[in-house]
């Protein structure tokens, strides 16, 4: 018969079961959509720093729905509510899902209590991408900078969070830095909780 | 020992976006490659017209006493050409690679504009990796 195939048909969409989806897509594909995303923000700001800014909204958007997304297929919808539980989570599953692979390491700041830092060897956002010098210290990691904080702030952990490129001596490119910086609330939380 | 002279890539309209030298003997200075570039555009859209067969491309290879030019033309006009010894083998090849890198590293760089010079560290990054691996290979044979 026509039409009946073998797909169960649900009557409301909102019943359909949250798939797995497609595990794969195309990077040349996210590439060239992200290379456009960065071109038409450029068009729209005056200076650096804005850019920067617009690219973390776009990423804030992401993190929000991700968090959503991953809590309950991957997470059996758990709440985290510790500080290093919501890290590992970041460092771990949400870049696994993201990016194919968990984030090269993830360390607690020594300068000051409150800053954590995830840093790669190449964000897979940056792959093609080069910074002409007159851009100074703009860093297109701007857009994973945002993702991690809108997941952290949907989670309850309010963070102020920016990505930096790391020098490192005997390798031509820099390593990049997640720097992640928690509000005193957290902190406060952290330390009742025992 | 076989080796490249030198690379140009051309954009569309025959201007030089790219220019490369290896070595003393292919250098050239600005004024000189911008000319040559143009040049070689022009050469490369007579002789499809010349062409005694139908359906040409344009010249792939020209071989000359003390050198070699292999040329590669993407379908969308590009032209990638690489001025090397006589007798160098596989430059082919290494007009495929660096077409490929040009697609990944200048293409996908959002602060690249079209048809401009290439400025884009990441491609002369894996462009040098790239002929240095083809070098090796060369001297290995």
């Amino acid at each position: 018969m026509i039409g009946t195939g073998k797909i169960k048909q649900y009557a409301n969409v909102l019943d359909k079961p949250l798939g797995k989806g497609k595990q794969e897509v195309s990077l040349s594909a996210f590439a060239f959509l992200f290379s456009e995303l960065v071109q038409y923000n450029q068009t729209q700001v005056d200076n650096i720093s804005e850019l920067e800014t617009r690219l973390e909204d776009a990423g804030y958007a992401v993190g929000a729905r991700v968090l959503e997304l991953l809590c309950h297929r991957d997470k059996g919808n758990r709440r985290e509510t510790r500080l290093l539980g919501i890290l590992s989570f970041v460092h771990s599953t949400v870049w696994k899902v993201l990016f194919g692979k968990v984030a090269d390491s993830l360390e607690k700041g020594t300068e000051h209590e409150d800053e954590y830092m995830i840093s790669e060897k190449e964000l897979l956002v940056n792959r093609f991408i080069s910074i002409p010098k007159d851009m100074g210290t703009f860093h297109c990691g701007a857009f994973v900078a945002g993702i991690v904080k809108g997941v952290l702030e949907n989670a309850g952990f309010p963070a102020v969070v920016t990505a930096h490129f790391v020098p490192v001596e005997g390798q031509q490119r820099p390593r990049t830095t997640i720097l992640i910086k928690f509000a005193e609330e957290v902190l406060r939380r952290e330390a009742r909780l025992g | 020992m076989a080796a490249i002279y030198s690379l140009y890539i051309i954009n569309k309209s025959g201007g030089l976006i790219f220019y490369k030298d290896y070595g003393s003997k292919g250098r050239m200075d600005t004024n000189d490659s911008l000319r040559v570039a143009s040049l070689w555009h022009s050469m490369h859209a007579i002789s499809q017209q010349l062409s005694p067969t139908t359906g040409c491309s344009g010249i792939e290879l020209l071989e000359a006493d003390t050198f070699d030019l292999h040329c590669f033309q993407s379908l969308t006009g590009t032209k990638f050409f690489v001025v090397c010894e006589p007798g160098t083998q596989h430059m082919e090849a290494l007009l495929k690679v660096v077409y490929e890198l040009y697609t990944d590293y200048v293409l996908k760089n959002p602060f690249y504009e079209m048809e401009m010079p290439i400025r884009c560290k990441l491609f002369d990054i894996n462009l040098t990796q790239a002929v240095q691996k083809d070098r090796v290979v060369l001297l290995g044979r």
